[in-house]
């Protein structure tokens, strides 16, 4: 007996979308107690179902076919205060961004009991009783500090960690969970990836997990949903889908997940040393100065390395390890504190004026959001060229380069015209790479500048990258949180802890013998290990 | 929180020096001669006469020696004295300051409380009927000139429906005591309050519209609506609270303007207050009259300020007092 099902599901989107359905034909079943994981890319239509159940779907787009039976009714001829009954009370849901999805103004123990208030349940000396119990079930530290703080005082992980103590306050049936580990470190996912799995176990509660993350699906889901452009494209058991997948489009989603260890390696260390990094040390400072005694976090603690010309370091570690202070660092887009950043026998660290404006150019980053990072009111030809203007090319040879980068990044050259807004985001990093090339660098950082795309555009992205690289005979600093990417693309890697480097070495050895425990712990939450091991074996019969 | 407040009010006295130091050196570069003005107005043009007056008040003397008597005095709250009013300017000011702080503290909790009720009520009703005639009042309000709407008022209300007094503090020779005398004043207050109210009600209620829909399309709102919480709840507890802190900041910017920014109205409405009081020290050429309105609104300024901080860390605890 299932507890919700879907039939023939389809969800219009407003007049003038770029499709006119936002999900069709969706027909699924859910068992009490298990977990369902839905995959797909942007754009798929993975949250549109999910949030159709909760009757919480945007402004202008409504359900125009087929039922979603819970409990033996149909949810969507509901009306608004029989579904606020449901919400909440027979289905829970957590979201992405724990820090957005809580009331900054609110105290965690009033938004937790603010649940009971809403079905009417309890008093409120006991709704703030239940809240502590809550919070010591999903495991927070010190629950009698943390029930009276606010959101902004907790860590991601502990955020989400409200977010589900939240939502399974009034023990729910089913529970939807947006890419709820999306936004968090490694080791945290790993931990909240637990903490679902045991209350789905201790309580017998069903999951819907949304992800987009193939490791994340292969350890916790028992069925899989692969969506794409609205439409299921397969559904199964994990292992069916995952090992032994027969619709092309999950095959080829597979396919782009990088491994832990592909990609060829090359020792670089005869080479010259392009840029050679040492002692850089910055220290943040916050508040202090009349009375109070100043918070002080070292973000770049005496880091020291050589990158070879034609090699690629990645840094990796978690958020807050200092590695994007390192590259900010290293452009002096920050001012070190102390240390030195040589670059062909100059300086960086210590240039002013004129000379570190000649020198900029040599080195060129390339950003993680590719929303953000283009000037939503210029067009790519004035991005691309105005810095080789800066440097003093005349426009209309700028113009000219800018066409030929253009083609160079697989964009038509056509596109100078356009703005950034046109285009899609594995695009927008095309256009961000270009514009790191327009000033003919020697050295490439790149910070993050994959992981705000698809795993299929990701994948194109890194090949681009590997080909420029070797193309143009670039060095490269790639800083990622995600050791699957730095295994596949990075020569040696730089493992960064609390501003220090932990670990630096070959890229084959620090990932397959790590000597930090800190580099072990990272590698042991990787979701999805065991599936790789297997899938290999599949692949290789 | 303390050490905080006690910082901050060393370096309000030690702007507010600066500021009285800036003011009095402005003035003195403006050109006009009080003692001229004064023996013009006696009808003598005596070089000895201008020569005595200018002894007798101190402007012989070189301007450091001035700004120096001068800046003594007012650390001892002695702004001077004026000589066409014939008292010391602090005593005057004291003497009208209830008036203008009556007058802008009303228009002040007109506005903010019919400001922030019409903006919610508009963004409950987004795009319908109840939000555009809202929004198109505000902005008639928000466009129209302050002195415009107070000639009209008077002429309406007063001159021609004879509802409320056009003028004036209070009924002159009524003599009213106690309970009468309130609802006199009362009668007095509502169209000058009104009229200095009806522009920052425009803006409030254009900013609390515009911020409840920009908040009630974040992520918590969602989180509160997937709790089952009902839309009411919702709309207080979570949007409005989180509206009202950029209506805050504005109301922060209004209430340093309590002071000085009434000066039209008043005129308009023969209030006796500080603005008008400024509005005649200026024809007069009465300089220390006019330094100690600029004082006195420049330490309201900074006090509101102060306030409006304190305001702000106790509604949003993100915001970390540093120093």
């Amino acid at each position: 007996m299932s507890l919700l099902q879907i039939k023939d599901l389809a969800i219009a989107l407003p007049k003038g979308a770029d499709r006119p359905h936002a999900v069709e034909q969706i027909d699924f079943d859910l068992a009490p107690g298990e977990i369902l994981c839905i995959v797909g890319e942007s754009g798929s239509g993975k949250s549109m179902s999910a949030n159709a159940v909760m009757g919480l779907l945007p402004e202008g787009v409504r359900p125009v076919k087929g039922e979603i039976v819970f409990d033996g009714t149909d949810i969507l001829g509901q009306t608004e205060d029989q579904m606020r009954a449901v919400r909440g009370r027979d289905i829970g849901m957590i979201f992405q961004e724990p820090l957005s999805a809580l009331n900054p103004l609110m105290r965690v123990g009033a938004q937790i009991a603010e649940v009971f208030e809403a079905h009417g349940l309890l008093s409120p000396g006991e709704r703030q009783k239940r809240a502590l119990e809550l919070l010591r079930e999903v495991q927070l530290p010190d629950p009698e500090k943390a029930i009276r703080a606010y959101p902004f005082q907790l860590s991601g992980g502990q955020r989400q960690r409200v977010m589900i103590a939240m939502a399974l306050a009034l023990e729910p049936r089913i529970l939807i969970a947006d890419e709820p580990t999306t936004a968090l470190d490694v080791t945290t996912q790993a931990q909240i990836l637990k903490l679902i799995e045991d209350l789905r176990q201790k309580r017998g509660m069903a999951v819907i997990f949304i992800t987009h993350d193939f490791g994340v699906v292969a350890d916790i889901a028992d069925r899989v949903i692969v969506m794409e452009k609205g439409l299921i494209v397969e559904q199964g058991s994990v292992d069916d889908v995952l090992l032994r997948s027969k619709h092309p489009y999950t095959q080829k989603l597979v396919r782009a997940i990088p491994g832990i260890v592909a990609g060829e390696k090359h020792d670089f260390s005869e080479a010259p040393v392009i840029l050679k990094v040492d002692g850089l040390t910055k220290v943040f400072t916050t508040g202090g100065g009349f009375f109070s005694k100043p918070r002080v976090v070292r973000a770049l603690d005496d880091v020291s390395f050589d990158l070879y010309t034609g090699e690629t370091i990645g840094i990796v570690g978690e958020s807050g390890s200092g590695k994007s202070t390192c590259g900010r660092a290293l452009v002096r887009l920050l001012e070190p504190d102390s240390g030195t950043v040589e670059m062909a026998g100059v300086d960086m660290a210590k240039l002013r004026g004129a000379d570190l404006r000649a020198n900029r150019r040599k080195i060129q980053m390339i950003f993680q959001d590719p929303f953000s990072s283009l000037n939503p009111r210029a067009r790519v030809g004035r991005i691309l060229s105005e810095g080789q203007i800066a440097y003093g090319t005349p426009r209309r040879e700028a113009l000219a380069r800018a066409r030929e980068l253009l083609s160079l990044v697989g964009l038509d050259a056509s596109a100078v015209d356009r703005f950034p807004h046109e285009f899609s985001g594995g695009q927008r990093q095309r256009i961000g790479i270009a514009r790191a090339l327009a000033l003919d660098p020697d050295i490439i950082i790149a910070d993050e500048a994959v992981s705000a795309l698809d795993v299929s555009i990701q994948a194109q992205v890194l090949d681009l990258l590997a080909d420029l690289k070797e193309r143009l005979n670039l060095s490269m600093l790639f800083i990622t949180h995600d050791l699957r990417v730095a295994a596949q693309v990075c020569d040696r890697i730089m493992v960064m802890q609390h501003g220090k480097v932990v670990e630096i070495g070959p890229a084959d050895r620090v990932l397959m013998a790590p000597e930090h425990p800190y580099t072990r712990s990272l590698l042991d939450a990787v979701p999805g290990k065991e599936y790789e091991e297997a899938l290999k074996k599949v692949v290789g019969q | 929180m303390i050490r905080f407040i006690l910082a901050r009010l060393v370096k309000a006295v030690v702007i507010l020096l600066a500021i009285l130091v800036l003011n009095f050196t402005l003035i003195h570069m403006a050109p006009g001669d009080p003692a001229a003005v004064m023996a013009g107005e006696a009808g003598a043009t005596d070089e000895q006469f201008l020569e005595d007056l200018r002894r007798r008040f101190g402007l012989d003397q070189p301007f450091l020696v001035q700004l120096w008597i001068y800046v003594k005095g007012a650390i001892q709250l002695d702004l001077g004295y004026s000589y066409r009013r014939g008292m010391p300017v602090a005593e005057l000011l004291w003497d009208r300051l209830p008036a203008t702080l009556l007058l802008t503290g009303t228009a002040f909790f007109i506005s903010i409380i019919l400001g922030v009720i019409a903006g919610v009520a508009a963004a409950a009703r987004q795009g319908r009927w109840g939000d555009t005639i809202i929004s198109t009042l505000a902005l008639l309000f928000y466009a129209t000139p302050l002195f415009w709407i107070a000639l009209m008022s008077v002429l309406l209300f007063s001159v021609v429906l004879g509802w409320l007094p056009g003028f004036g503090y209070e009924t002159v020779g009524a003599n009213y005591t106690g309970i009468e005398r309130v609802i006199d004043i009362g009668r007095h207050l509502i169209l000058p309050a009104t009229t200095l109210g009806l522009f920052f009600t425009a803006v409030y209620m254009r900013m609390t519209r515009a911020s409840m829909l920009e908040v009630s399309r974040l992520d918590f709102v969602k989180t509160a609506r997937a709790k089952g919480l009902k839309p009411r709840v919702i709309q207080r507890r979570h949007i409005l609270r989180n509206a009202l802190l950029p209506v805050i900041t504005l109301a922060g910017l209004q209430a340093g303007q309590i002071v000085g920014g009434a000066v039209l109205t008043e005129t308009v409405f023969a209030w006796p207050g500080i603005g008008r009081l400024m509005f005649e020290a200026i024809n007069q050429r009465d300089y220390n009259v006019l330094l100690g309105v600029f004082f006195v609104s420049a330490a309201m300024v900074l006090l509101f300020n102060l306030i409006t901080d304190i305001i702000y860390v106790l509604v949003d605890p993100r915001i970390r007092i540093t120093q």
